[in-house]
């Protein structure tokens, strides 16, 4: 387990860290029951679906996280909003730790002030309540309001802000459009007065002109409210136009951290500059596109040593015994010994990635 | 598409009856696909994208049902043809695959039983010999060691992998055009990039034509020689591709194209349009896309429109364009 715990600024600004993550772990037993173990002789196995990532959120800033299917974004959703207790490490809220609090009541005062928005707006919404009450129970459960004059005039408030109306509070969510749904949900999430917001993949399942209004949405009111988000997107161009940073995973580690600009700009680390290979060329500058060779392997197993390298054109004989710290590298944080001893070269590994 | 149509929608029309009377999924939607193309198809959910394909492929969902217009493939009309025909149409000339590969898979057969099996009812191959072509199509497909793979169940291979024996199984019988609905949907942007090189490979070696479905314009704009922008269960403008994505003309395609983030464009806020696509039951009279649409002009709530040449090969369904109106 390295500890490469620095104290550094959350973002390229400077500014002090309100969300911070460090050395965060989540394991998952998936051992076959005991019996199977105990008669085939098969050992325990432990999924390291997040293992040891640090990063740092300022107040107001969008911090998200991009990667391949399985490699722990919506693991470190879950426990940035307290969902998951990690295995190691630590997750700090305004000056609170809450990454192994066990208690509700120890979680209770931060609690209304981290929420989570995600994918699937259908499946988070109560079928048979009123939109009036999915977005007033957050506020009866933290005694915010007395008195249902007050809580219908907050979600009033909380329905306008989300650009739908208060006639819209009678109605049943299937009443509504995924996009319009989704608004219901932020409402909901917004009815506790949060200041961190975790939003894991909110537009994907949404047509590309829904994901327009939500993501507009979600800047006005990140402007109007101040809030932080870490927000998690498969979606590389969803993510370059929201974020003020980015970290990319790959099997549960962060291989690089960086602002937007500078990440999609240049990106530094081989993975990210595979993965930015594989964006579809929307502009038709007649680039072509060049697959990532190979899979994800397994997160119970996963190679010795930097675990890209099985995929990596750069890997030699010290990544796959040695685990690559995150180093500083400009504004970048870049886990990789090929970029540390300066063995890979600058610039796009297969062809120009859109600039 | 300078070679003759190998598949040729006509006003296309489907129509689900319901207690409330018709509903009209598509409606009079034409296009055709020369050997060897790649058409796109994108649009709103519920556009009529996959409608337009299930009825291409005759699988229509009852009570969903073809009320009009003409489907032809290779000058043959298909759309009207007893089941079992279409049958052997849809498995000896028409590919299909879906977004989710499980529900083109038997859970229960190993991949090479459902290859082998599919070979031997469109050919006259032996067992061993449709054995080898089996094997010859997965490693086509990209599956690596196809030998040590063949044998292995669906649930064995992972997302991407599943989505090429798809590929393989819809090949079998070398058909003559594939129908794709949103083939890399459901898989990782670095496997889509796969499936699409591969797709696109298979397109031009064979010349196979191919309809295209997605919501993804980035799939579109690499793979397809033109694409249909759909709305409302109609066609709301066809062309090129590099016209319709660098030069969009129906103001949906204008707001569709606009709304979407591109890496490094730095943008505030995405061009947004306004409301949501009506439902089926309450497609406004005259243009569907008026209510949303900045540039609706009186005729636009009268009048529906057609597609209007405005272009070589690229047509438009607004009245902006029609002769006289509101020509810059
Ligand atoms: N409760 C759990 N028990 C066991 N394994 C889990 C659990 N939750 C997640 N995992 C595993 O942890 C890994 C990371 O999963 P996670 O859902 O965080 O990935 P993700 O990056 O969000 O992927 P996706 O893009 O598909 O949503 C995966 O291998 C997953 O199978
Ligand atoms: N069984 C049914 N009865 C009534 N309407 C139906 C039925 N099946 C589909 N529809 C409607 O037909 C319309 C076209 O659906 P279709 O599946 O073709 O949309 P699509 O463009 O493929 O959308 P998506 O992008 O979500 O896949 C939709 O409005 C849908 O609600
Ligand atoms: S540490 Fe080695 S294997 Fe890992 S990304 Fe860097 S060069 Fe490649
Ligand atoms: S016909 Fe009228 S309403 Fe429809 S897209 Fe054209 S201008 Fe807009
Ligand atoms: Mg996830
Ligand atoms: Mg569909």
């Amino acid at each position: 387990m390295p500890d490469t715990v620095m104290a550094r600024p959350a973002d390229a600004r400077g500014a002090p860290a309100f969300v911070r993550a460090e050395g965060l772990s989540r394991y998952f037993d998936v051992s076959p029951p005991l019996l199977n173990r105990l008669l085939e002789g098969k050992p325990r196995q432990i999924l390291r679906a997040v293992d040891g990532i640090d990063f740092a959120i300022g107040k107001g800033e969008t911090f998200s996280l991009v990667g391949e299917s399985g490699c722990g974004k919506s693991t470190v959703a879950r426990l940035m909003v307290g969902l998951y207790r990690a295995s190691r490490g630590t997750v700090e809220f305004d000056g609170h730790d809450f990454g192994r609090m066990t208690s509700r009541r120890a979680m209770a005062p931060i609690r209304s002030r981290i929420q989570m928005i995600f994918q699937d707006p259908y499946a988070s919404l109560n079928p048979r309540w009123r939109v009036r009450e999915i977005i007033a129970e957050p506020i009866r459960a933290y005694k915010l309001l007395s008195g249902d004059q007050a809580i219908n005039a907050r979600v009033d408030e909380l329905l306008r802000q989300v650009r739908l109306t208060p006639a819209d509070g009678v109605k049943f969510p299937h009443e509504f459009s995924g996009g319009q749904r989704q608004r219901i949900s932020i409402a909901r999430a917004l009815a506790s007065n949060p200041e961190f917001l975790v939003c894991d993949e909110p537009t994907s399942a949404l047509d590309v002109s829904v994901q327009a209004q939500i993501l507009n949405l979600m800047k006005d009111l990140q402007r109007e409210l101040g809030l932080t988000y870490l927000f998690i997107s498969h979606n590389l161009a969803v993510v370059y136009h929201i974020s003020d940073r980015v970290g990319v995973m790959y099997l549960g580690r962060l291989a690089e951290v960086a602002p937007a600009r500078t990440l999609f700009r240049q990106p530094r680390h081989p993975y990210t500059r595979m993965l930015l290979d594989t964006i579809p060329d929307m502009d038709m500058t007649g680039r072509q596109r060049t697959p990532v060779a190979g899979e994800v392997p397994s997160p119970i197993n996963p190679p010795s040593g930097c675990s890209f390298h099985p995929r990596c054109p750069f890997a030699n004989d010290r990544c796959k015994t040695e685990r690559p710290n995150p180093i500083q590298q400009g504004d970048a944080l870049i886990a990789c010994h090929g970029v540390e001893e300066g063995r890979v070269p600058d610039g796009p590994i297969g062809t120009a990635q859109a600039a | 598409m300078q070679n003759a149509p190998l598949l040729r929608v006509e006003d296309l029309k489907v129509e689900f009856p319901t207690r409330r009377g018709r509903l009209v999924a598509v409606d009079g939607v034409s296009f055709d696909i020369a050997p060897g193309e790649v058409l796109g198809v994108v649009g709103e959910s519920g556009a009529g994208k996959s409608m337009t394909g299930s009825a291409i492929i005759g699988l229509l969902e009852p009570p969903g049902r073809i009320a009009g217009g003409s489907i032809s493939l290779d000058g043959r009309r298909i759309d009207n043809l007893p089941y079992e025909e279409m049958r052997k149409i849809r498995g000896k000339h028409i590919g299909a695959i879906f977004q989710d590969p499980l529900t083109s898979l038997n859970p229960l057969y190993s991949v090479g039983k459902q290859l082998v099996e599919t070979i031997e009812t469109h050919s006259d191959l032996s067992p061993t010999q449709a054995r080898e072509r089996a094997l010859a199509l997965l490693r086509e497909v990209g599956i690596p060691a196809p030998e040590r793979r063949i044998d292995q169940y669906p649930h064995q291979f992972s997302g991407g992998m599943r989505q090429r024996v798809v590929i393989a199984l819809a090949l079998c019988a070398n058909p003559r055009l594939i129908v794709a609905d949103e083939p890399t949907t459901a898989l990782d942007v670095s496997i889509q990039a796969q499936i699409i090189a591969l797709l696109k490979r298979l397109c031009r070696e064979h010349g196979t034509a191919v309809m295209l479905v997605t919501h993804d314009m980035g799939v579109i704009a690499e793979t397809a020689d033109r694409v249909a922008v759909m709305y409302a269960g109609r066609v709301a403008e066809i062309g090129p591709v590099r016209d319709v994505i660098k030069n969009p003309k129906h103001p949906y395609t204008v707001g569709l194209m606009g709304s979407i983030p591109r890496i490094g464009r730095d943008e505030e806020r995405l061009t947004q349009i306004e409301g949501s696509m009506p439902r089926l039951t309450e497609i406004p009279t005259g243009c569907a896309f008026n209510p949303r649409c900045p540039l609706v002009f009186d005729r636009c709530l009268r009048d529906r429109p057609d597609l209007i040449d405005v272009g070589p090969f690229h047509r438009v369904s607004c009245w902006k364009y029609a002769e006289g109106v509101g020509h810059a």
